[in-house]
């Protein structure tokens, strides 16, 4: 049992599991941070950042001048941007069986898995995760090849020349395996390897293994995943919420009884509530409006949106901003507030009894009947003819690396009656607004996770007592900035087990068992005789048969030859390598009583010695000895095999033959 | 008795003892028994069961039980008990042996419905009422009920039991009362026989070992030294005192809440409090050997004590403060030279209950903080009140829920993970510092205090009901500073705060919560009642999009957002603060002027508290001749009064005549007032005809009118006494001669008579002057005014018509079943 830790990225997890004879993938997030090294790409020329200054190296050397700007005192590579794939030197990708996805957020590398390592195995996931999935590859591959970058900067990765660099381009790391963005056709290749899954399916692997999705009630169709055999149960828990938001509850129970914990994906904010962020968003949107502002909302095309809008339609009135225009720009938005709407199964109890009403499950269907929220598929066409302020503008990519975001970012920044306000918490606001600076625009950060906090944590490892926990080093200390607050790790008995990118981890399992079925027939000739209260215990002799990890005990094979009268005879016969079996004895030699017995049969002169492990009958004059300790009894005495036989005899009355 | 009840009562007992007729209503027997006790106390119960022999009858039938249901037999035996109160009625009831058949071995005990905790109830109550004499204690041992008595302290239903250790005490008192003190001593042949056994119960109790019985004794004794305090109760102390110190030796006490309350109640006995028996000593021992949060309520009761030593005074303040202590020490702020105690260093359980669980350190602190407030509110607070400290303290606590704070030791560290984000400690640190605004501290302490309310009104991890707190406690001490530094002398800490205070509000007011939005208008109304005039403020707050913002919240969806924003615009309005009508948002578009919308509210808005609110701005405003009024006021006054009289709400229309009131008193001017040492007012008083013409223009006469009919009481009351002080003034006998005869008074009449029967669609006719005078003069306004100051139920009260109801319930008053209908 090990685990391969391909991500060092505790939300965008990628670990791989070799667990009985399966080698299963969980999760293959794709940290894009490494994003916010590079320049943004503009999607109408940008005057400000063609010309910005190219930096060179202190020694005057100017080769990287084409590669690197600078910007407000920070560092950017103008090329396309690259992403930082899991490890895939750690173990043969082609050795993977099965690939378990546990929301749309976590499978964002899966093309570089699927098409380029020599992959043949299946991915499982459930259907809001393939299809949201397949939007938010779709949105990120669109954004990147919509604007088209010749360049690609590649001397930087130099390590000599890389540690000459200023932060954070010094310290990013494995910058060699950084990769381009994929393309579609790898995104419909990859996606076509998707089985698709409910909750509460059991999918054999192999005949070893069993493994289920349950209700993580993260986002829509987000699943923990349960791994187990007949003895050994793994329970993967990636991306869960406790929160009433629009997603099917979690599933605690099923969690039960696990032998091994995998924790990831808890939120990125600890210490911050989202029914607070949600308050403090709509009030900064509601002043800036206002005041004549406009409001920037750099997000994700699904997720914590569904949400947002859901609060606005409710707060819109309250606020007296039923007149100001909602903007949802996105080239998949239309398919995400579609698709929201018909993943009925996949939603809250409260969600699901709206669709038999009959009404759409979220509001903001309302929202778009009465023209209060308009979406587009990008600021060019129908969105600049429409186009009124002030207004609220949703649009990605949270990175503000590429995306619409960068052009509304570059109209709106001089103007301090403008606010931008960060709600996904996935990159740090102030990285991601870098190579904006100076910006007069306000902003805001109200991170919305609803993830697991550290106290939720806490409770639902008590609810559900696993043996083990094992979690990103990152959930083990408190965090960096905050080092007092040791409320904010996991805290557990016995302590959890924590991974690091390209660690492999020998997981603590126990048992060393496994389940073999008998053969009925076979069954039916046992004795069994109990030996105990409650235990009853039989001999078998069978031929153990494997195949597809599963083990059957069948009886022994018969003669060929045509059955006769003395067929009881034959048995032995028939296989030879057979012996012929002695019984089995049970149970304890009562001391007293064996002496007593003894003095019966005509020995005389016995003494007991207590040993550290039983007794010593000594029996002087047959110059004998009988050692009788808790697992064997021996009877030593010299060349006289009559007495040895005569005292076995007696041993033996005092136990059980089977 | 009224004759009439005695002529009903044969019946009444009949159908009480007829078990074919259940009695289903327990709140008429209960209100029968009532009644009876209300008779026997003035009147001899002895003359009232001679004279009502259907009384005894009705008694001697609970003695046939198998007959008789639960619910009759407790009553007869809470009935049985009122007459006996009397001892010449006991000795009557007596010779039928009635009392023995009811209370005795051979009563109700072993009848299957003794398992009904009513009649056991109803058989304690009995005897409650019935222990007031001599000849009740012997009637008590000879019939055997102390045995019984004893066995009902442990009783499974709550009520009973407690019920039984009242009577325990009550007949202990009974056995006691009367014989010298000094007899008493420890040996038993001192003491009467029953209060012997009583006492042999209570040792054996305290003897146990169980708790329940332990308790139960426990909280017999508080009792007795509550309600008893002759010299008897020191001699009982004086025998039991040894069994009760003795619980204090175990390692955890656990009757320690019942340990508590019997000290307190002996502390603050007149017997005990000024003796000097151990009693101090005693207390001074339970405070150090009980756990942190059961000392904590026996710590605030020895605080509260009149009289009582100042050492324990001393210890039990420590024992409050120490939590706070604690709080301090782990925040690595070492205790001030004096004030508080040690913390955790010095007591082991206080750092182990601290630091045991959230739940366990949120209920210590809770306490110890709630304690602390209700002993700062006291004359006689402790002192040396440690001021500073105590704030400290709090803020600190403060800061460990908020995650702001930075400890440095191990235990900070802990308590930091502890009370993060705790709400419950977080209000009750809030509510205490609100308090702590009484006494004074440094300058930096305070503007430490505004830094953190600062903080908490700004952090959106606040959540709503601590944000309440948090602009509670802000209110408090923007009070207590302006109070100390006078109004002419603005406080260093109160311009800056405000600076930073209005942008919070301006995110506040745009909360998606109601509940926040709601408290931080509520907040504004205060501060712009007490500040409104002060230039600081007003710059301030007009610096700020706050007064816009209360505007639009005018429309909130929720209601008593509405509510509140009508009362903060009403407010800032007075105080000429309020957003002008042409926002610079909105330009263009016509807004309607503040009187307007509200006018729009009253007369559109479905739900009542913000046409209350709204109905409440208008007479403040026109009390303190607010401008937005005085243009067109008869119009709009009209328009009020219009829209007022046909609201739903009753409490609207009531807001409606108080307007009225204030309307009329201006109009009227100032009475005559012989002594009045002001000058003759400039403008010379209006002429009654003038005035009534004035009060006809703007509807308000029709609309008292109107009112004075109301089918709702409070209407009715405060319109008739409106018409009274009208009345007074413009037809006092002489003066504007009333039209009797003129056919317009008698149309009007007319109209008002079919008000009055409910017909309020008929037209009142035009109300000339002299119309009004002559209908004032005709209507009974007294008469209605003394008919309506009697509850509407008083008929409905009386016994008679208790008996009444309770023959028609089960249909024993023939010939009136039609009346249901």
């Amino acid at each position: 049992f090990f685990q391969y830790c391909l991500s060092g990225h505790p939300t965008l997890p990628c670990n791989i599991l070799k667990f009985k004879s399966t080698t299963i993938m969980l999760d293959c997030g794709l940290d894009m941070t490494s994003t916010l090294n590079f320049l943004p790409l503009p999607l109408v020329q940008s005057p400000r950042l063609s010309n910005l200054p190219s930096w060179s190296l202190k020694d005057g050397n100017a080769y990287l001048d084409k590669e690197l700007k600078e910007c407000s005192g920070h560092v950017f590579v103008d090329s396309v941007p690259e992403f930082c794939l899991p490890e895939t030197e750690l173990i043969d990708m082609s050795t993977v069986d099965v690939i378990l996805i546990s929301n749309y957020h976590c499978m964002m590398a899966l093309p570089y898995i699927t098409e380029h390592t020599g992959f043949t195995g299946t991915v499982y996931a459930t259907e809001p995760t393939l299809q949201i999935g397949r939007l938010l590859m779709e949105e990120l591959v669109n954004f990147i090849e919509r604007v088209p970058k010749a360049q690609s900067a590649s001397l930087w990765k130099n390590k000599d020349v890389q540690r000459l660099l200023p932060s954070p381009l010094k310290d990013a790391v494995e910058v060699s395996t950084w990769r381009r963005c994929y393309s579609m056709q790898e995104v419909n290749s990859a996606l076509s390897k998707i089985q698709l899954v409910g909750y509460s399916q059991k999918i054999e692997l192999f005949g070893a293994v069993q493994v289920t999705p349950l209700s993580s009630g993260y986002a829509l169709g987000s699943s923990n995943w349960v791994i187990q055999s007949h003895y050994e149960k793994v329970s993967y828990v990636s991306g869960s919420s406790l929160l009433t938001t629009h997603p099917q509850p979690m599933d605690q129970a099923s969690l039960k009884n696990s032998d091994v914990l995998l924790l990831t994906g808890l939120t990125q904010i600890p210490t911050a509530n989202p029914d607070g962020m949600v308050g403090e968003f709509c009030s900064n949107l509601a002043l800036t409006v206002r005041n004549g502002g406009n409001v920037l909302v750099p997000c994700y095309p699904s997720g914590v949106i569904y949400d947002l809008l859901e609060c606005l339609y409710q707060y819109i009135d309250s606020a007296g901003l039923s007149n100001v225009p909602f903007y949802f720009i996105s080239p998949v938005a239309n398919s995400s507030l579609e698709f929201s709407q018909i993943f009925a199964e996949w939603l809250c109890h409260n969600k699901q009894t709206k669709v038999y009403l009959p009404e759409p499950p979220f509001p903001h269907a309302e929202l778009i009947q009465t023209n209060k929220l308009k979406h587009y598929p990008s600021i060019h066409g129908d969105f600049s003819n429409d186009f009124r302020q002030p207004c609220v503008v949703f649009t990605g990519h949270p990175s503000l690396r590429f995306g619409d975001v960068v052009h509304f970012l570059e109209l709106w920044g001089k103007s301090s009656l403008n606010t931008v306000i960060f709600t996904e918490p996935d990159f740090s606001y102030l990285d991601a607004l870098a190579p904006y600076q100076p910006l007069a625009m306000k902003c805001i950060y109200c991170p919305i996770d609803t993830r697991l906090n550290f106290i939720q944590v806490s409770k639902l490892l008590k609810e559900v007592q696993p043996l083990h926990v094992v979690c990103p080093e990152q959930y083990t200390q408190p965090p960096p900035t905050q080092s007092h607050r040791m409320d904010l790790m996991i805290d557990c008995q016995p302590p959890a087990m924590s991974y690091r990118r390209a660690e492999v981890l020998a997981l603590p399992f126990k048992r060393r068992y496994e389940k073999i079925e008998i053969m009925p027939e076979l069954a039916d000739s046992l004795v069994p005789m109990e030996i105990k209260p409650g235990i009853s215990l039989a001999t078998v002799s069978a031929v153990l048969h494997t195949k597809d990890n599963k083990h059957v005990l069948q009886p022994p094979p018969r003669s060929t030859q045509p059955t006769s009268g003395k067929k009881r005879k034959r048995v032995s016969d028939d296989i030879p390598d057979c012996k012929v079996l002695k019984p089995l004895l049970s149970g304890s030699i009562p001391v007293e009583q064996f002496v007593q017995t003894l003095e019966k049969h005509g020995f005389s002169d016995i003494k007991v010695e207590d040993t550290a492990k039983g007794h010593i009958v000594l029996l002087q004059e047959a110059e004998t000895l009988i050692q009788i300790e808790e697992d064997s009894t021996h009877i030593i005495c010299d060349n006289d095999e009559m007495l040895r036989v005569r005292l076995r005899d007696l041993v033996l009355k005092f136990l059980q033959k089977f | 008795m009224d004759p009439e009840c005695s002529r009903l009562l044969p019946a009444l007992c009949a159908v009480l003892a007829d078990p074919r007729q259940p009695m289903t209503d327990d709140t008429c027997l209960e209100k029968l028994l009532d009644w009876f006790k209300t008779v026997t106390e003035t009147e001899s119960s002895l003359l009232l069961l001679q004279e009502n022999p259907c009384l005894v009858e009705l008694l001697s039938q609970a003695l046939k039980f198998q007959d008789v249901s639960s619910r009759i037999l407790s009553f007869s035996l809470r009935l049985a008990g009122i007459f006996a109160a009397q001892e010449n009625c006991f000795q009557f009831l007596q010779q039928g042996e009635l009392l023995l058949g009811l209370f005795g071995e051979a009563g109700p005990l072993g009848l299957p419905a003794w398992n009904v905790p009513s009649v056991r109830s109803g058989w304690i109550q009995g005897l409650c009422s019935l222990a007031k004499h001599p000849s009740a204690e012997q009637f008590l041992v000879d019939c055997g009920a102390v045995d019984t008595i004893f066995s009902l302290q442990e009783d499974s239903s709550l009520f009973v039991a407690s019920a039984a250790s009242q009577l325990l005490v009550q007949v202990l008192s009974l056995s006691i009362q009367g014989r010298a003190t000094p007899q008493l001593g420890s040996s038993d042949g001192d003491w009467p026989s029953c209060a012997q056994s009583i006492v042999g119960y209570l040792e054996e109790s305290l003897r146990s070992g169980a708790t329940p019985q332990i308790t139960q004794a426990l909280k017999v004794l508080t009792t007795t030294f509550g309600r008893c305090h002759h010299s008897w109760t020191e001699a009982l102390w004086m025998r039991l005192s040894p069994l009760v110190t003795c619980l204090l030796e175990k390692d955890t006490v656990p009757t320690a809440h019942s340990l508590a309350d019997l000290f307190l109640s002996m502390a603050r006995s007149p017997t005990f409090g000024s003796s000097d028996c151990d009693l101090w000593v005693t207390l001074a021992q339970t405070l150090s050997c009980l756990s942190p949060t059961q000392a904590g309520p026996l710590a605030l009761g020895i605080l509260k004590l009149h009289v009582c030593p100042q050492a324990l005074k001393t210890q039990a303040f420590d024992v409050l403060l120490q939590p706070l202590a604690c709080v301090l020490e782990a925040a690595a702020q070492v205790p001030g030279s004096s004030g508080l105690p040690d913390g955790t260093g010095s007591n082991p359980t206080m750092a182990d209950a601290l630091l045991a669980s959230t739940s366990s350190c949120a209920a210590l602190l809770c306490q110890s903080l709630a304690h602390l407030g209700e002993l700062q509110a006291l004359p006689h607070s402790p002192r040396p009140w440690p001021q500073v400290l105590l704030l400290e303290a709090t803020m600190m606590t403060l800061r460990f829920c908020s995650g702001s704070a930075v400890p440095i030791s191990s235990v900070g560290g802990r308590l930091c993970g502890i009370l993060a984000s705790c709400i419950r400690v977080q209000r009750a640190a809030l509510d205490f510092l609100g308090m702590l605004s009484q006494g004074t501290g440094p300058q930096e302490s305070v503007t430490q205090v505004f830094a953190i309310l600062l903080e908490y009104l700004r952090s959106p991890e606040s959540s709503p009901t601590v944000l309440k707190k948090a602009f509670q406690a802000t209110l408090r001490w923007l009070l207590s500073m302006s109070k100390a530094c006078g109004s002419n002398n603005p406080d260093p800490h109160t311009q800056p705060f405000l600076r930073e205070l209005f942008p919070v509000m301006q995110k506040r007011l745009c909360n998606p919560c109601w509940e926040v939005r709601d408290s931080a208008l509520e907040f504004l109304t205060h501060l712009t009642t007490h500040w409104g005039g002060q230039p600081d403020f007003r710059e301030a707050l007009l610096a700020s999009d706050v007064p816009e913002l209360t505007q639009q919240l005018l429309q909130d969806p929720e209601a008593y957002v509405r509510a509140s924003a009508v009362t903060a615009m009403g407010q800032l309005a007075s105080q000429g603060l309020h957003a002008t009508p042409s926002g610079p948002e909105h330009p263009g578009a016509k807004q309607k002027s503040l009187p307007q919308e509200l006018l729009h509210i009253l007369s559109l808005d479905s739900e009542g508290f913000p046409r209350r609110a709204v109905m409440q701005v208008f007479t403040q405003w026109l009390q303190d001749g607010h401008p937005a009024m005085a243009e067109d006021l008869e119009q709009f006054m009209a328009r009020v009064f219009q829209v007022v009289s046909r609201d739903l709400d009753w409490e609207v229309r009531v807001q409606g005549l108080e307007l009225a009131r204030v309307f009329l008193a201006q109009t009227l001017g100032p009475p005559d007032c012989p002594y009045a040492v002001a000058l003759p007012a400039a403008t010379p008083p209006t002429s009654p005809a003038e005035v009534l013409r004035t009060l006809g223009r703007v509807q308000l006469l029709e609309f008292a009118f109107r009112a004075l009919f109301d089918c709702d009481r409070p209407v009715a009351q405060k319109s008739c006494d409106l018409l009274l002080l009208l009345r007074a003034r413009t037809a006092p006998g002489g003066g504007l001669q009333g039209a009797e005869c003129n056919p317009e008074a008698v149309t009007v009449e007319a109209a008002l008579r079919a008000w009055q029967a409910g017909e309020q669609g008929q037209p009142l006719g035009e109300l000339v002057p002299e119309v009004v005078v002559a209908i004032l003069r005709a209507l009974d306004l007294e008469g209605l005014q003394a008919t309506l100051a009697e509850s509407s139920d008083h008929v409905e009260q009386s016994p008679r018509s208790l008996l009444q109801d309770m023959l028609a319930a089960v249909g024993a008053l023939g010939g009136h079943e039609a009346d249901c209908y």
